[in-house]
């Protein structure tokens, strides 16, 4: 092994310098708030008015992605689980929301019209039949999701389970949900996955009033999970979470548990992608295991690592970026696109680790954190102050 | 009880191509500790060199023959020259390791796309791996299966003897055991990683001529190959290939007996979950280099 860790107890920790006054805690909120109003207005009015319907629904499918990348920076930016599989989480929470609108299309009593195509089934499956009630069934978009990021993840940070390992394991369970949905056919629609939903709690899909309100709701809903995941920074929790990414075993010595801490960010990362899936269908129609396997699971993380991982906006405009290239280079050039993806890859990961915010934490370092750096001066320090004061 | 051995054999089979794709791992991510996600497609290299060599040399039987060698030094190139480029800039950041990697496999699996065209293409076996033999006791073993299970078997002895009885040998366990040691004792450690990643690369390339004897060669079969792959070597822990050897079998046997039991997705499954039960009780896998380090 070539890490070269610093020696994580006697490795000296400064002291914070005096801060300077001006940069104080209002004038971040003051600053977070303009460019909360000024992303508001982005998404509700300047987009709706500037876009075709068709574009619009496209970017409703970009911010769908953009908040799997959220949780994916507050997991990976800023607590160091690379979790290369969040295609489940967001398949999950697709496929609960799938599998109510497509009972719902099909009408009390009647069965998902690809059941009876396939024909192996007299009834409907019992599993399936609690997501007839919207009720369940939008509740478990998020708490399907976060359950099985709960248990996998105490499972696996208790016994401190980490970095490589920890990314290669949520790979391989993106790999294992694969297989059983396509191995599922006669109840899962196979390699198709569940297609053609109609019919939004009433609303007819096809009617590009209804696919506006669709794209209101993914945009208002970003931006609630952009203020909670600001939020989350900005806490305690947050600072924590900094601190265990940047050395697991002292935050241990301090006292607290950096399996608990871990598990938070990851099981509300999951929570977030679960989200996200069940609005994408809505928005685009379909759930399908291409949409949420290894390859796409691994595709949500470029966004982030382009954007820059550590930031709160950076994963988001990164995922839109990507998804927006992606779209328009791999119509006019397939094989071309698949070149620049793994470019991309290369080139921002090894020699731009903290993204392209970086750039621009580079031209305004004076008034802002960087973005991807060492822990910020007296992280720790102050942690174990607050631990003594406890 | 012909039952269970035909599926025990099966299960082995799986195993030894298991092993197989593993055992370059055990070198780069065992010993080094390099995520190499283009690891697949060193196995797609090896594949894609023995169809070529077939469309040369026609009879099937040589150009495996010579594949076997030729598939080795291509992929061992194709890893040298990752290891040069990329990888040794990144030793101190192996999850950023991980995800160039990705990208490098990106390329790797378009240019093939690009050079090969999108079908899958086949290779013509040799003869005398297509039929079966049938042991006593009713069991018929699959002579390709028998050939795949010999060579694991022999990659596994070869690499074993060339890292105890060699000199470089010796130098790679000096840098896996304590690289500042290695350096100050005179060791080149940067010569001694651009090997290991040679050899380690190079397995892949004999996995890839394998597994032409099996099914199709086309450009994503390294993206199916490299979790399995990984698993096995995290399973077995890192820093030797005992282990590697033996979670390749086990996790064959659990596989093809889950298989007859209930179908190949639940089976799938349940390999995955006997892995995180596994890791509950051994997380650092079967077995370890004993080290000081906390992390």
């Amino acid at each position: 092994m070539t890490t070269v860790a610093r020696d994580p107890v006697t490795a000296a920790d400064p002291e914070p310098p005096p801060t300077k006054p001006a940069a104080g805690p209002s004038r971040h909120r003051f600053r977070a708030a303009v460019g909360f109003a000024f992303g508001a207005a982005l998404l509700f009015a300047v987009a709706p008015l500037m876009l075709s319907d068709f574009r619009l629904s496209l970017l409703a499918k970009y911010l769908c992605v953009a908040m799997v990348a959220v949780g994916i920076g507050l997991a990976w930016g800023r607590g160091g689980m690379l979790a290369l599989g969040q295609g489940v989480f967001f398949g999950l929470g697709g496929y609960a929301m799938a599998m109510h609108l497509k009972l719902a299309d099909a009408g009390p009593g009647n069965m998902p019209d690809f059941m009876l195509l396939y024909g192996q089934l007299d009834e409907l499956p019992l599993w399936w039949r609690p997501f007839a009630s919207p009720w369940f069934a939008l509740p478990a978009t998020v708490l399907l999701p976060m359950a099985v990021a709960f248990v996998l993840g105490s499972l696996v940070f208790r016994r401190r389970v980490r970095g490589a390992y920890f990314a290669i394991l949520s790979q391989a369970l993106a790999a294992a949900m694969v297989i059983l949905l396509i191995g599922q056919q006669g109840t899962t629609g196979g390699t198709n996955g569940l297609t053609d939903i109609q019919g939004f709690f009433g609303y007819d899909l096809d009617d590009p009033v209804n696919q506006r309100m669709v794209y209101f709701i993914i945009a208002g809903t970003l931006l609630a999970l952009l203020a909670l995941t600001r939020h989350l920074m900005q806490s305690r929790y947050g600072e924590l979470l900094v601190a265990v990414r940047d050395s697991e075993e002292r935050v241990r010595f301090l006292g607290y548990d950096p399996a608990t801490v871990k598990l938070v960010a990851y099981v509300v990362a999951a929570g977030m992608a679960g989200l996200a899936g069940a609005l994408f269908v809505p928005a685009v129609g379909i759930i399908s295991p291409a949409l949420i396997g290894i390859v796409p699971s691994i595709e949500f993380v470029i966004g982030v690592a382009i954007g820059g991982r550590a930031t709160l906006l950076g994963p988001v405009l990164g995922a839109v970026a990507v998804a927006w290239a992606r779209t328009a280079l791999s119509e006019r050039f397939p094989g071309t696109w698949t070149y620049l993806q793994g470019l991309l890859f290369v080139v921002v990961v090894a020699f731009l680790p903290g993204g392209l915010a970086s750039l621009i934490g580079l031209a305004r370092r004076r008034d802002r954190e960087p973005a991807d750096a060492d822990p910020p001066a007296g992280l720790f320090a102050r942690l174990r102050r607050r631990r003594e004061a406890a | 009880m012909t039952v269970l051995i035909g599926q025990l054999f099966t299960g082995v089979s799986i195993g030894a191509v298991l092993l197989l794709i593993a055992l370059g791992l055990a070198l780069t991510f065992g010993q080094m500790g390099v995520i190499n996600m283009a690891h697949g497609e060193f196995i797609m290299a090896g594949a894609y060199t023995t169809y070529v060599l077939q469309q040369t040399i026609s009879a099937a039987g040589w150009s495996l023959l010579v594949a076997l060698p030729v598939a080795f030094v291509v992929a061992g190139a194709m890893g040298v020259l990752l290891e040069f480029l990329l990888i040794r800039r990144l030793y101190a950041r192996p999850l950023d390791t991980l995800l160039v990697t990705w990208g490098v496999s990106l390329i790797l699996q378009q240019l093939a796309r690009d050079i090969f065209g999108s079908p899958n293409v086949q290779t013509r076996a040799p003869d005398l791996l297509t039929g079966n033999i049938a042991l006593p006791g009713g069991i018929t073993v699959a002579n390709n299966r028998l050939f795949i299970l010999a060579l694991a078997a022999s990659a596994v002895v070869a690499l074993t003897v060339a890292l105890r009885v060699t000199p470089l040998g010796r130098r790679i366990r000096a840098v896996v055991q304590n690289r500042d040691l290695a350096a100050v004792s005179g060791i080149a450690t940067a010569r001694v990683d651009r090997m290991t990643f040679f050899i380690g690369s190079g397995l892949a390339g004999i996995a890839g001529v394998a597994l032409t004897l099996l099914g199709p060669i086309g450009p994503t079969m390294g993206t199916n190959l490299i979790i399995d792959a990984f698993l096995v070597v995290v399973v077995g822990g890192i820093g030797q290939l005992k282990g590697t050897v033996i979670v390749a079998f086990a996790l064959g046997v659990l596989q093809a007996s889950g298989e007859y039991l209930t179908t190949l997705s639940v089976a799938k499954v349940m390999v995955f979950i006997a892995i995180v039960a596994f890791l509950q009780w051994r997380p650092q896998g079967m077995f370890t280099l004993r080290t000081r380090s906390l992390a």
